[in-house]
C-alpha cells in the first residue's frame, strides 16, 4: 500500500496519520505540499487534520481550492482512497468530493476528549476489520465538528449506507447524550458514492498505538493494507 | 499623505516624560550618566524597557542567584531564551515557563493567546520542536463577578492559540482566591525537544553579519507592554488594553516550520524572538552578549502600517517575529525558506565593533547610544525584606471532623479548589502529536520523544496558601510536589522551571516572601538534585494595593529511559492493594480541609522533610522500574481521603478501605507531605513492605481494589457516581452561571 499525506500550511496531524500508514504498510508516505501539482502512483491519499490556512476563512475553505486539490479529485475520480480526517474532513466537503458541511459545535467550545462511537457500515475498504455496529471509542479534537446537510442528502447518505460511524453514549445507543457536537443524525464519518472517499472527525491515528491506551483506530488502517494490496 | 517622521517632530526628553515611562529620577540620571547628554525620545523608551523590572529582573536579581542552576546533565541554565537537559542519545529537552499576567488580565483571550506564543517561541528559537504545552492558573474567588469572565476567556486563548499551532496542551493546574480577584496569573510552559549539536543560541558573533528580521510585519500593538506588566494595577488599568498584543496562531505554526527548516542548515550564528520589548530587547541582547555592536536600518523592518516612528517600531510587541544573525552569503537560502512558508524576511542591519547600538531611518539617526550600559548598568535593587511571621501550629483535635467522613469528602470534592478541571482540559488539543501517554488529569504528563522509547514527565505545581503562611515552607514544597508527581508516572525529576509571581517588591513584606520562597526552593532542589534551568520573575501584581499569595509556580520536567514502564494515577485491577508510602502525622494547618469545613485559612503549612521526600521518591521508582507497582498518585491538596478518591474515580473502581472508619480528620485530610499512594497485587504485598521498610519511608496497608464505592469511611459507602456527579458538576455548573 503507497500512500500520501497532503500538507497545507497550518496541518498539524500530517505527521501522526503518515507514521500510522507507514506502520502498517512498511512504505514510506509521500508528503505532498499545498502547491503540488502532481502527486506519485499511490493507493491512498490522507488529508489531514490541523487548521489549513488557519481556518481564518470557512474551515477547510482555502485549502479545498489549493492547487493540489485538483490533483487529489482527478485520484478521487480514478478510484485512489482518499482519507479526510478532522480538519481533512472539512476540507473534502469545502472540496465537493463529500456532501454537507462542519460547522462550529453546538457548545461553540472546542472539544478534545475519547467519544463513543457506532460503526455502521463495516462495506468499505476503510471499515472491513470492524464489525457491523462495533461499539469503538477513538479521540476528536474540533470546534468545528458538527456535521449538517440538507434532507435531501442526509436521505440519500442513510439510505445508501453511507454513514460510517456515528456519535453514541458510552453504552453505545445513538443518542443527544452521546454526541459532542450537535452533528446531525450523530453523524461522525460518512463515504462518498463509491465508498472510496471517507470522512471523519475522529482522529483514528490517535487510537493506534496501545501506548495511545486505545487501539480502536487501528482496524481502519489494516482494513486499508489489505484492501489495497 | 504621510508626511515623514523627522527628529525635529519628536517631544523633548525630559525628567518628567522619563518618569511616564516608568523610570525612577535615580534610574533616569544614571541613563543621563550613560549617555553623556539628553537622549532622543527612541533613546528613552530603548532605556525605560531595557531597565524595567520586566527585562532587567533589578529587583530579583541578587535573589536568584541563590537557586542551584548545575547538574551533570545541565546543557544550559538560565540566562538564555530557555533551559536545556541532556536526555541521552544526543537529544536534549528545552523548556521555559512565562507569566502573561496583566495582559490576560486585561485582556483574557489575547492575554493568554499570546502568552502561549511567546513561550513557544523562547523554546523553538533554541532548536527545539515544542512537543508540550502546560499552564499553571490562577484566578480570583469564585464570587467575584470577573472570574468567570476571566477564566472563559484565558481557556479559550490558550486552546485557541495551542491548538491552532499543533502542539499537545497535556497538563497544568488551576486554583481560584480571592487575593487574585484584581490579578489573575496566567503561566504557560513549553517543553520542546533538540538535538545536542543543534542548540542555537542568542548570542550573536561575527562583525558585519547581517541582521535578519523574520515573521509577521510590526504593528503598533503592544507598545510598551513590557512596562506595563512592571506596574501596580489600578482602576483604569482597563485603558491599557491597547497594549496588549494579538496573535496569530497560524503565523506562529509558519514560523515554527521555517526556522526549525532553516536550522537543520548551518546558515544561523545566533537567532532570538521578539518578545517583551520586541526589537529592542532582541538586538541588545544578541550583540550585548557577543559584546559587538549593531546598526539597525529600520526601513527595512516589514511594516503593518504606514507613518510608523522608529519609537514605535523599537517598542512594538507585534508576535511572531524572530531577529538572527546569519552567516554571510546564506541570506538567498534563508529566504527561499521562509519565501515557501510565505513569511517576511528581510536583512535589517549588521553587527559592528564599535560597541554601539545605532539605529537609523528615513536618513536620520534616531539612537547612537553605547550598548553595553542597557544591561550592564541597569540598576540593581538589594531591596529590604521583611520576613513572615511564623504561624501557629494547629492540632487536628482542634478541628474535627462536623459531619461523617463519607459526607466529608464528597463536599470537599465538589469545592472549587478540588472539583475536577475536565471543562478546562477538553477545550485542549492533548493529543496532537500522538505521543500523549498521560495526558490532562494525571498527577504528571507523560509525553513520548517521538520515534523512541523514551518519554519526558512534566508537571507544574506550587500551593500558594503555603507560600503565604511560611515562603520557606512553601518554596520547598512546591519543587517537593513537581519532584513528587514526575515520579509517580515511573520518571527520573530532571530540573525545573520557576515562574515567580509576586506583589510589589518595594514593600518588604512582599520582597521578603520573595526571598524566603527562593530559599525554601533552593534547599529544595539540591536535596532532590533538581536544579532550576529557566524561569520568569512577574512582579506588581497587586491591584489597589492589595498583593497576590505568593506564587512560585514550578514547573518540573523528567525522563522515563523505557515508556514502557509507565504507570497511570487510577487504581488498576480488581483485588490489588493499596499502600500509603510515608508518614502521616495529620498536619491540618492551611489544608483545604480546615479552610472549606471550618472556614479558616490559618496554622503553619505543613514541613517538608526533603530527605523523606527522596527516600521515598527513590523507593517509587525503583518499585516503578521493577514493574511491581500498578498505580501510583502522591497525595496534595485535600491529603489522604481526596488521594483516594481521585484514584478510584481515575481508575473507575472503587476501593475497599479497612481500619480507617474512626480515623480523624488529621488522618483523613491532613496535607502532611512526602506521600505516595500505590496499588500493587495482592502477591507483592509482603515484598514492597519489605522494600518500603527497607528504605526507611513508612508503609501502611489502607485496603483492596474492587466495586463501585469507596468503603470503610465513617458514615457509610461512598458511591463513585455520586462522587463523579459531585466532583465533575462544579467547574461546568460554574461557567454555566449555576453557582
Amino acid at each position: 500500500m503507497k500512500s500520501a499525506v497532503i500538507v497545507f500550511p497550518g496541518s498539524n496531524c500530517e505527521r501522526d496519520i503518515a507514521v500510522a500508514l507507514e506502520q502498517v504498510s512498511g512504505h514510506k508516505t509521500f508528503h505532498a505540499w499545498h502547491r503540488d501539482t502532481d502527486l506519485p502512483e499511490v493507493d491512498v491519499i490522507a488529508v489531514p487534520g490541523g487548521f489549513s490556512y488557519g481556518d481564518y476563512l470557512r474551515c477547510g475553505a482555502m485549502a479545498a481550492n489549493s492547487p493540489v486539490m485538483r490533483v487529489v479529485k482527478e485520484r478521487a475520480a480514478q478510484g485512489v482512497k482518499v482519507i479526510g480526517v478532522c480538519n481533512g474532513f472539512q476540507i473534502l466537503t469545502e472540496a465537493g468530493l463529500l456532501p454537507g458541511a462542519l460547522i462550529r459545535n453546538q457548545s461553540l467550545k472546542y472539544i478534545c476528549k475519547t467519544v463513543d462511537l457506532k460503526v455502521e457500515n463495516t462495506d468499505s475498504a476503510f471499515t472491513r476489520h470492524y464489525t457491523p455496529g462495533q461499539h469503538i471509542g477513538i479521540p476528536v479534537g474540533h470546534g468545528e465538528g458538527n456535521y449538517v446537510a440538507d434532507e435531501e442528502t442526509l436521505k440519500r447518505l442513510e439510505g445508501e449506507g453511507r454513514v460510517a460511524f456515528r456519535y453514541t453514549d458510552a453504552a453505545g445507543v445513538v443518542n443527544a447524550a452521546g454526541n459532542p457536537n450537535g452533528a446531525t443524525n450523530n453523524i461522525a464519518g460518512i463515504f462518498n458514492e463509491t465508498r472510496t472517499v471517507l470522512g471523519m472527525m475522529p482522529h483514528p491515528e490517535r487510537a493506534f498505538d496501545p501506548q495511545h491506551g486505545n487501539t480502536d483506530g487501528r482496524a481502519l488502517f489494516t482494513s486499508l493494507l489489505e484492501s489495497l494490496s | 499623505m504621510s508626511v515623514t517622521h523627522t527628529p525635529d517632530r519628536e517631544p523633548k526628553v525630559t525628567a518628567e516624560l522619563a518618569a511616564e515611562h516608568g523610570l525612577k529620577p535615580d534610574e533616569y540620571a544614571s541613563m543621563l550618566e550613560s549617555v553623556g547628554r539628553t537622549p532622543t525620545l527612541t533613546e528613552l523608551g530603548i532605556y525605560s524597557v531595557m531597565w524595567s523590572e520586566h527585562c532587567s529582573y533589578k529587583s530579583s536579581r541578587v535573589w536568584l542567584k541563590k537557586l542551584p542552576t548545575t547538574a551533570p546533565w545541565v546543557i544550559c541554565g538560565p540566562g538564555e531564551n530557555a533551559g536545556v537537559i541532556d536526555i541521552g542519545d544526543g537529544q536534549a529537552a528545552i523548556f521555559k515557563m512565562e507569566s502573561h499576567n496583566h495582559p490576560s488580565f486585561i485582556e483574557p483571550y489575547q492575554g493568554a493567546a499570546t502568552g502561549v506564543g511567546g513561550i513557544l517561541r523562547d523554546v523553538f528559537t533554541m532548536g527545539a520542536r515544542p512537543v508540550a504545552n502546560l499552564n499553571a492558573l490562577r484566578f480570583g474567588e469564585p464570587a467575584n463577578p470577573k472570574t468567570r469572565h476571566l477564566v472563559a476567556g484565558v481557556v479559550a486563548g490558550i486552546g485557541g492559540y495551542g491548538n491552532c499551532v499543533g502542539v499537545p496542551t497535556v497538563g497544568g493546574e488551576t486554583n481560584f482566591h480571592k487575593a487574585y480577584n484584581g490579578n489573575c496569573l496566567v503561566n504557560a510552559m513549553t517543553v520542546g525537544v533538540a538535538q545536542t549539536d543543534k542548540i542555537f543560541y542568542s548570542k550573536a558573533a561575527g562583525v558585519g553579519k547581517p541582521v535578519v528580521y523574520v515573521g509577521s510585519k510590526t504593528g503598533r500593538d503592544g507598545i510598551h507592554g513590557a512596562t506595563m506588566s512592571s506596574a501596580e494595577f489600578t482602576e483604569d488599568s482597563e485603558a491599557k488594553r491597547p497594549t496588549v498584543q494579538v496573535g496569530d496562531p497560524f503565523t506562529e505554526k509558519l514560523l515554527i516550520e521555517a526556522c526549525l527548516e532553516l536550522m537543520a542548515t548551518d546558515a544561523i550564528v545566533a537567532i532570538q524572538d521578539m518578545g517583551a520589548a520586541g526589537l529592542t530587547s532582541s538586538s541588545v541582547e544578541m550583540a550585548g552578549k557577543g559584546g559587538l555592536g549593531i546598526d539597525l536600518d529600520l526601513d527595512a523592518v516589514p511594516q503593518r502600517e504606514a507613518g510608523m516612528t522608529p519609537y514605535e517600531i523599537m517598542l512594538s510587541e507585534s508576535q511572531e517575529r524572530m531577529l538572527m544573525i546569519l552567516e554571510p552569503g546564506r541570506e538567498e537560502e534563508a529566504k527561499r525558506i521562509f519565501d515557501k512558508w510565505e513569511l517576511d524576511f528581510a536583512v535589517i542591519g549588521k553587527l559592528t565593533d564599535n560597541g554601539r547600538m545605532v539605529i537609523r531611518m528615513h536618513g536620520h539617526t534616531w539612537c547612537d547610544v553605547e550598548l553595553a550600559p542597557l544591561f550592564d548598568k541597569a540598576p540593581l535593587y538589594n531591596r529590604p525584606t521583611e520576613p513572615t511571621p511564623p504561624q501557629a501550629e494547629i492540632a487536628a483535635a482542634d478541628a474535627p471532623l462536623k459531619a461523617s467522613a463519607r459526607d466529608t469528602l464528597l463536599a470537599l470534592m465538589g469545592t472549587p479548589d478540588l472539583a475536577s478541571r475536565r471543562w478546562i482540559w477538553e477545550q485542549y488539543d492533548s493529543q496532537v502529536g500522538a505521543d500523549t501517554m498521560i495526558g490532562p488529569g494525571g498527577d504528571a504528563a507523560l509525553v513520548r520523544v517521538h520515534g523512541t522509547p523514551k518519554a519526558l514527565a512534566m508537571t507544574t505545581d506550587c500551593t500558594p496558601r503555603y507560600c503565604y503562611a511560611d515562603p520557606v515552607r512553601g518554596g520547598a514544597q512546591a519543587v517537593a510536589e513537581a519532584y513528587r508527581n514526575i515520579i509517580t508516572v515511573g520518571a527520573l525529576p530532571l530540573a525545573i522551571t520557576d515562574n515567580m509571581n509576586f506583589g510589589n517588591p518595594e514593600k518588604p513584606r512582599i520582597m521578603g516572601q520573595f526571598a524566603g520562597c527562593i530559599e525554601g526552593m533552593a534547599e529544595a532542589c539540591r536535596v532532590l538534585d533538581f536544579p532550576v534551568v529557566s524561569g520568569n520573575v512577574s512582579l506588581y501584581n497587586e491591584t489597589n494595593g492589595e498583593g497576590i499569595l505568593p506564587t512560585p509556580a514550578i514547573g518540573g520536567v523528567g525522563l522515563l529511559k523505557d515508556s514502557t514502564l509507565a504507570i497511570g494515577s487510577g487504581v488498576k485491577a480488581e483485588g490489588d492493594v493499596v499502600l500509603l508510602f510515608g508518614e502521616t502525622k495529620g498536619h491540618v494547618g492551611q489544608s483545604l480541609y480546615l479552610r472549606e469545613v471550618h472556614g479558616r485559612e490559618e496554622g503553619a503549612p505543613p514541613p517538608v522533610d526533603l530527605a523523606a521526600e527522596r527516600r521515598a521518591g527513590d523507593l517509587v521508582r525503583g518499585l516503578i522500574e521493577a514493574r511491581t507497582l500498578t498505580a501510583c498518585h502522591d497525595l496534595a491538596d485535600g491529603g489522604l481521603a481526596v488521594g483516594l478518591a481521585e484514584m478510584a474515580l481515575r481508575g473507575k473502581k472503587g476501593i475497599a478501605l479497612t481500619g480507617l472508619e474512626a480515623a480523624d480528620a488529621g488522618l483523613l485530610f491532613g496535607e502532611d507531605q512526602g506521600r505516595y499512594l500505590v496499588t500493587v497485587a495482592a502477591g507483592d504485598v509482603a515484598a514492597v513492605t519489605d522494600a518500603a521498610k527497607a528504605a526507611g519511608v513508612p508503609v501502611t496497608t489502607l485496603g483492596t481494589v474492587g466495586g463501585d464505592a469507596i468503603t470503610g469511611l465513617g458514615g457509610g459507602a461512598l458511591a463513585l457516581a455520586d462522587l463523579r456527579e459531585v466532583h465533575e458538576g462544579w467547574l461546568p455548573g460554574y461557567m454555566a452561571g449555576d453557582a
